[in-house]
């Protein structure tokens, strides 16, 4: 079976797991909701929350991020499902494709509520000339968000103490993300007379990491997750 | 001129190690097709690793090692897609039902639905069963689904660590008439278990496994040398 083939079997799996279980919809989204109120609570200034929501919009997407990657390998290695993959062949760079187009979709329909969180709590405005820019932003940023998740995922998958290593490993290499992603959703919002043309650059950025970490990924996770 | 019949299994003086442990020390060890080998032996003795070791987990040190014709001293990768191997671990997904467990296992075989059908249908798993998420049934009904999923794949040789343990004396009952079932369609399988009287009574061949070495054993010496677990 092609790589492909098992990228589709593998993300429709974790899909129909998420669907079942409802964990990130009855579990992360209220949690990334909350997160955005807490920032509201603790700002408390309607001039500081619209500049600084993009940041904070990508801030609870990276939190909610570490929350959905561990879910996601729980499932595998609870019933050592992740042993059994390997055993049964399956190609691990389709492992990786498929878990990771799974944790972009379930990222994908976080952002939508947390950039509506941030339109309704921070009265974020959102410019018609800016739509092209956000949506590419949010299209890059989240692919690169999806690989590194399910890179470091497998990585700490099978290690003592996962749960606090993760974001001990994740987050120093998620920062570019976050900066590119905050400084292009600041052009689309036109934060702080921002314009488009000045968030371009950063989607060069967002692009160069999600493809040296997906073919890096690809390659790399077969090892990874071998003993 | 008749075709030549590799044995399912063929290891000669084979070493594994575990970190810097000898797991496997000079192992030798012939399998043939549609054989049902019982592996035993004290804890520790090696038994978990023989089957990593043949499932192409496990990195042979030295020594020749060829399991369903692949050699997997050159690339232990090869030989994975044709072997089932369930541990002490089922590998099923809580949340999914057992139909929907069946139906992935199978899929990464490109198993047809009519071939998930009969797996699910073989391990008395049809019906309402099917439904049922695998998270709300007992440990018995768990191994039946890791079995079915065996089924779906086509494992062509089966490595089964302590398949009893957890069934109940029906679930025993129909594990044995399946892996009885496997063996007489051709399949090949390798059982490492402490219950040496049901595990005995299936096996066309007792193997002991002792200090990471293996010896065939007369069935007669089915008990010499049993270590309570």
């Amino acid at each position: 079976m092609n790589a492909w083939r098992v990228a589709r079997l593998v993300a429709m799996k974790d899909l129909r797991i998420e669907w079942r279980s409802r964990v990130v919809i009855n579990q992360v989204l209220p949690f990334a909701a909350l997160v955005m109120v807490m920032f509201a609570f603790a700002l408390d200034s309607d001039n500081v929350l619209t500049r600084v929501a993009p940041g904070l919009v990508w801030l609870a997407t990276v939190f909610s991020l570490l929350v959905i990657v561990q879910r996601s390998f729980a499932v595998e290695t609870a019933d050592g499902a992740l042993d059994a993959l390997q055993v049964a062949g399956v190609r691990p760079g389709g492992i990786f494709l498929g878990k990771a187009m799974a944790l972009a979709a379930q990222l994908a329909l976080l952002e939508i509520v947390l950039l509506a969180a941030a339109v309704v709590l921070y009265k974020t405005e959102l410019r018609s000339s800016g739509v092209v820019l956000l949506v590419t932003t949010f299209l890059a940023a989240t692919t690169g968000l999806a690989f590194v998740g399910t890179l470091y995922g497998g990585l700490a998958a099978g290690a003592k103490g996962r749960e606090t290593l993760l974001p001990l490993l994740m987050l120093p290499v998620v920062a570019p993300v976050l900066i590119g992603a905050t400084r292009a959703t600041e052009a689309a919002f036109g934060t702080e007379k921002a314009t488009p043309s000045d968030g371009w650059p950063w989607i060069g950025l967002l692009t160069l990491f999600a493809v040296v970490f997906g073919a890096g990924g690809t390659l790399a996770f077969g090892s990874l997750i071998d003993e | 001129m008749e075709p030549v019949v590799h044995p399912v299994v063929a290891l000669v003086d084979v070493v594994a190690v575990l970190g810097s442990f000898p797991a496997l020390a000079g192992a030798s060890l012939t399998v043939e097709r549609g054989e049902i080998v019982l592996l035993r032996g004290p804890n520790g003795a090696g038994k978990t690793s023989l089957l990593r070791l043949c499932a192409g987990l496990l990195p042979v040190e030295r020594g020749s090692a060829h399991v369903l014709g692949c050699d997997i001293v050159a690339d232990r990768a090869s030989v994975r897609n044709r072997v089932g191997l369930l541990g002490h671990s089922n590998g099923l997904y809580a949340d999914l039902t057992v139909d929907d467990n069946v139906r992935f296992w199978g899929a990464t075989v490109g198993a047809s639905d009519a071939e998930v059908a009969g797996a699910l249908q073989r391990m008395g798993l049809a019906g309402r069963l099917a439904s049922v998420p695998v998270g709300r049934l007992s440990a018995g009904q768990r191994r039946r689904t890791a079995l079915a999923c065996l089924v779906a794949r086509r494992a062509e040789l089966w490595l089964l660590d302590e398949p009893h343990a957890g069934l109940d004396a029906a679930g025993r009952d129909e594990l044995d008439a399946t892996l009885r079932g496997a063996a007489s369609a051709g399949a090949t399988v390798i059982v490492a278990s402490h219950e040496l009287e049901r595990a005995g009574s299936l096996a066309s061949r007792v193997v002991e496994v002792v200090g990471g070495q293996v010896r065939d054993l007369p069935r007669r010496d089915l008990n010499v040398g049993e270590t309570p677990s």
